[in-house]
């Protein structure tokens, strides 16, 4: 059974990449390679994979799902610059794709010994854009 | 693998009516929206890809591309038409949210990048009730 939380956060970024000149920044990333950056209000949608528990009829306790998905994503990223402010993307561009797999990567640890385990992650940019990462390569 | 999905919207009016079918059998079949002069729908297209995200630029696909072929071979082709009667596809093809997913598919299928990621989905959304996936 499958069981999916929201959450959001608003938070601001830059796509540039240091590799591609100014122009070629501004020609694949369009308005988004603005130096100033700018924001949206992110959607996340977590989805954990298990069997209801046979006591409480959960999958997992909703209170708890919310407390790790604040303590891990909301809270460090919410009304942040992610380029300056949320580690790793200092150093790699806070793509939709790679704030994905780094919501996956923070959230994972946090199910691998219960019985729920995180089965994707998709992540809303705008309501016309969104990413679903599933772990792995 | 990351899974992207892009949306586009636009309004249209078509018709639901087959050649090959009666009168009576095309108000049985198709109902309201076999109406004669045809009737409108806020579109809403997404296209689905499959792949890895390029080192260098963080992206599964370059954004900027797709989003210039789906306005210039599907967005600009439909948007504020009469299906029916001004996309040349539909003169024949009965154009049903399944056949604008069709006919989408086969028109980016076209025009795809050879190092595009995989097409996965192309899904038409005509109404809030109402979505195919093709």
């Amino acid at each position: 059974m499958f069981i999916t939380r929201k959450a959001e956060f608003s938070a601001s970024h830059i796509c540039r990449s240091p590799a591609m000149s100014d122009e070629q920044n501004r020609a694949f990333y369009g308005l988004a390679a603005n130096p100033h950056g700018h924001g949206h209000n992110y959607v996340l949608e977590v989805t954990l994979e298990g069997d209801p528990d046979p006591v409480t009829g959960m999958v997992l306790d909703l209170k708890r799902l919310k407390e790790i998905v604040n303590e891990q994503v909301v809270e460090p990223m919410d009304h942040r610059f992610l380029n300056h402010e949320v580690p790793p993307f200092d150093k790699i561009i806070p793509t939709t794709e790679n704030l994905a797999v780094e919501i996956w990567r923070r959230l994972e640890p946090q199910f691998s010994s219960g019985a729920a385990r995180l089965h994707a992650v998709r992540l809303w940019e705008t309501e016309d854009l969104y990413v679903d990462y599933f772990g792995g390569v | 693998m990351v899974r992207l999905t892009r949306r586009y919207r636009f309004p249209a009016s078509h018709r639901l009516h087959s050649s090959k079918l009666s009168e009576a059998q095309n108000q049985e079949v198709y109902g309201k929206c076999n109406n004669p002069f045809g009737h409108g729908h806020n579109y809403v297209i997404e296209i689905g890809v499959r792949g890895e995200i390029d080192l260098n630029t963080g992206c599964a696909i370059d954004l900027t591309l797709l989003d210039s072929l789906v306005k210039e071979h599907v967005v600009s082709a439909f948007d504020h038409r009469y299906l029916n009667e001004e996309v040349p596809a539909f003169a024949t093809l009965v154009p049903t949210a399944e056949n604008i997913g069709m006919e989408t598919r086969r028109r980016l299928e076209a025009v795809w990048p050879a190092n595009f990621p995989v097409l996965e989905k192309v899904r038409v959304q005509e109404t809030n009730r109402n979505i195919i996936e093709v």
